[in-house]
């Protein structure tokens, strides 16, 4: 992606974001939109590590409830301020997926998906069962998010916030991409043997675009914990990580666009497909089935190929 | 998606469903929400949940509705989640625009609707059982089922008439299990009662021989008291057989179900549980009042799905009755004052008790509820 379209697709997505609450009736379609930012921002985040570093992982939901969980707790049992507790979560879990990703990022296919799928659900048990700290399959409330006397309150107030968060995500990643780490980044998802040749500290790049995608998770996983009334362990499960990286996989890897557009159309169609109740899981399946079949790159990439092909 | 395909979406979910409701409702009907664990791991409270509100809201349709309205019911499966319940609840209130909840099935899945319904000024019956969603008193929230409290207080009462003063206790460290843990230590000291051996588990573990183990080498241990839901009741019964302890081993209403004696097989013989009527409804006295209510609402969930009604249904029924007929005394669905008349609930004779409700009590039911029952020959039998 060249400058000048980097830009363009930021300003288009802004634009974007900054018109959609005047075509939402109600709040419950802001809540709908709330919760499509906060996918967005941890598929941006898996984006650059399963399309871009072409490492992938099972276990992101991990990180996601983890940061969750330490805000709810700080803020709830220890009565941290939100902020705090917010940056704490983003160290713990930063210093966390860094242990673990020399070890781990030094297996490849199958081996690294069971690694952080084993993560993933490690850190998940550990959520459901220690219920005198987490609250347990019960949950948790955190409260409101605050910054000194400034209470967040509302879906609206709540969009604002996750719009402009989204925003700058994608700004962070696809600077990321176009920047010299983002060229070692593809190198290394071409030919990892083929990037050492030319000099690309390959486990270095791995480890650090892996703790930017977890530490990422974190931060929407604290704020997610003050945005829902009850934070309870199916945030963190292993469903939840396939969730997310579904939602990479069906919008097209390796474009910062398409997660987005994954994890937008991912978080609104189970809502959209209540009208047919029991048939729901059917028709989803069949969706997703359908797109992997005739669109294997992905929704974004593919389009955008038909739509460069159409171009004379 | 664009704006405009999000839009076309709307819409055509709006016309279906409108679609899927039928032509033959008349305009301005009364809406019901409801948001329930109708699959996941807490489907067997969900799901007769869901057949119960569906059969019963078309039945009272079919005899013309309610105050000269037609009920719509607008119903969402949250499979169990928090967060998909608060979504969901959030849609019925912003977006479908209902008259009043019924539902959460879970107290996971409650919590997280409370703030919602408190904010919005929205009458809400919860199906959960947990006493923190009544306890302080909100406003705009009531419950159906016993609390865990009850039980742990109707168990006690049949402890001392046997004589027992020191029990263990083997919990779920979660959910229901561990309010119930939680009440039970509240109440022990009213009856008198030590606790001599506290063992937790997890839900989900498919053995617990070793904390019964150390139950079961505790010195004193008169009888063991077992909190837990859904299959882990279960495990507890066969494992409390297979290790051979002598005392008697009380669960509590959460099993009030065939389906445990089912999984416990042979080893549930003898446990002892409070229980709401329901499940012994012919075994009732000709004078108790819950008998007839109690015997049709069995014959007709039997009738219509095959299955015996557990109590989980009956909480459904007793809500749905409760807020029509609130909906009824009102004489509209201006919210507050259906909320008004469900607190003044009084004297209403449902499947799980006789409720009166208060402003201090937003469930209204006693001790006398609940009748304690014995597994005999694979059946629930009467035993107070």
């Amino acid at each position: 992606m060249s400058g000048l379209s980097r830009w363009a697709g930021l300003g288009a997505l802004a634009i974007f974001l900054a018109a959609l609450p005047q075509a939402l009736p109600n709040n419950y379609y802001v809540d709908v939109a709330v919760l499509a930012c906060f996918n967005a921002i941890i598929c941006v985040g898996l984006n650059l590590l399963i399309g871009y570093a072409g490492q992938i992982s099972l276990g992101h939901a991990g990180f996601f409830g983890l940061g969750a969980y330490a805000s709810a707790v700080l803020v709830n049992s220890y009565g941290w301020p939100p902020l705090l507790a917010l940056l704490a979560g983003a160290a713990i879990v930063g210093l966390m997926a860094f242990a673990i990703a020399r070890p781990v990022l030094k297996l490849k296919g199958h081996y690294l998906a069971m690694a952080t799928l084993g993560i993933g659900i490690i850190i998940s048990i550990v959520i459901n069962t220690e219920a005198g700290i987490t609250g347990g399959p019960d949950g948790i409330a955190a409260g409101p998010f605050s910054i000194g006397s400034f209470k967040l309150a509302g879906e609206r107030d709540w969009y604002w916030l996750m719009a402009g968060l989204l925003l700058a995500t994608v700004w962070l990643a696809t600077n990321l991409v176009d920047s010299p780490v983002g060229r070692a980044l593809r190198a290394l998802h071409g030919s990892e043997v083929g990037a050492e040749v030319v000099g690309v500290d390959t486990a270095r790049y791995k480890v650090m675009v892996f703790v930017v995608s977890a530490v990422i998770a974190s931060v929407a996983g604290s704020l997610f914990a003050h945005y829902t009334p009850q934070l309870t362990p199916t945030k963190a499960d292993f469903f939840k990580s396939i969730e997310l990286v579904t939602m990479v996989v069906f919008g097209g890897m390796a474009s910062t666009f398409g997660a987005i557009v994954g994890a937008a159309f991912l978080t609104m169609l189970p809502q959209v497909l209540t009208v047919f109740e029991d048939y729901e899981p059917v028709i989803l399946g069949g969706i997703m089935m359908g797109t992997m079949i005739f669109m294997p790159k992905g929704l974004v990439p593919t389009i955008a190929a038909l739509f460069n092909r159409r171009r004379p | 998606m664009s704006m405009q395909a999000w839009k076309i979406l709307a819409s055509a979910a709006a016309v279906a469903f409108t679609a899927a409701a039928g032509p033959a409702l008349a305009a301005d009907p009364i809406k019901i929400g409801s948001f329930l664990s109708a699959t996941g791991p807490a489907s067997f409270l969900g799901d007769p949940e869901k057949k119960v509100l569906e059969k019963y809201v078309a039945e009272y349709n079919k005899a013309g509705g309610v105050a000269g309205r037609k009920i719509e019911l607008v119903l969402y499966d949250d499979a169990g989640a928090a967060d998909k319940a608060s979504s969901f609840v959030k849609r019925l209130i912003e977006n479908d625009k209902v008259d009043l909840i019924i539902g959460g099935s879970t107290t996971g899945t409650t919590m997280a609707a409370v703030p919602l319904v408190e904010a919005a000024g929205m009458p809400f019956v919860s199906l959960a059982g947990a006493v923190v969603i009544v306890e302080p008193v909100k406003k705009w929230v009531f419950k159906t089922p016993h609390t865990d409290r009850m039980a742990a207080e109707k168990i006690f009462a049949d402890m001392k008439k046997k004589g027992i003063t020191k029990y263990a206790m083997i919990s779920e460290n979660a959910g229901f299990g561990k309010s119930g843990h939680d009440e039970t230590l509240k109440v022990q000291a009213n009856y008198g009662m030590t606790l001599v051996a506290d063992e937790t588990y997890a839900p989900k573990d498919p053995d617990v021989t070793a904390q019964l183990t150390k139950i079961k080498n505790t010195a004193g241990v008169q009888a063991v008291i077992n909190w837990g839901f859904g299959q882990s009741p279960a495990v507890v019964t066969k494992n409390y057989k297979q290790l051979g302890v002598a005392a008697p081993l009380y669960q509590s209403h959460g099993v009030a179900s065939k389906d445990y004696i089912k999984l416990a097989g042979d080893a549930s013989e003898g446990v002892r549980l409070p229980a709401a009527g329901l499940v012994v409804a012919d075994q009732l006295p000709a004078t108790d009042m819950q008998k007839a209510v109690c015997a049709k609402f069995q014959k007709e969930y039997q009738a219509d799905f095959k299955a015996e009604a557990s109590t989980f249904a009956g909480h459904a029924f007793d809500g749905l009755q409760m807020a029509l007929a609130a909906i009824s005394r009102a004489g509209s669905t201006d919210k507050a004052k259906v909320r008004d008349e469900i607190e003044k609930t009084s004297g209403y004779i449902g499947t799980g008790g006789t409720v009166h409700m208060s402003a201090t009590d937003h469930m209204g039911l006693n001790l006398s509820a609940f009748h304690m029952v014995e597994i005999k020959k694979g059946d629930f039998a009467l035993s107070d």
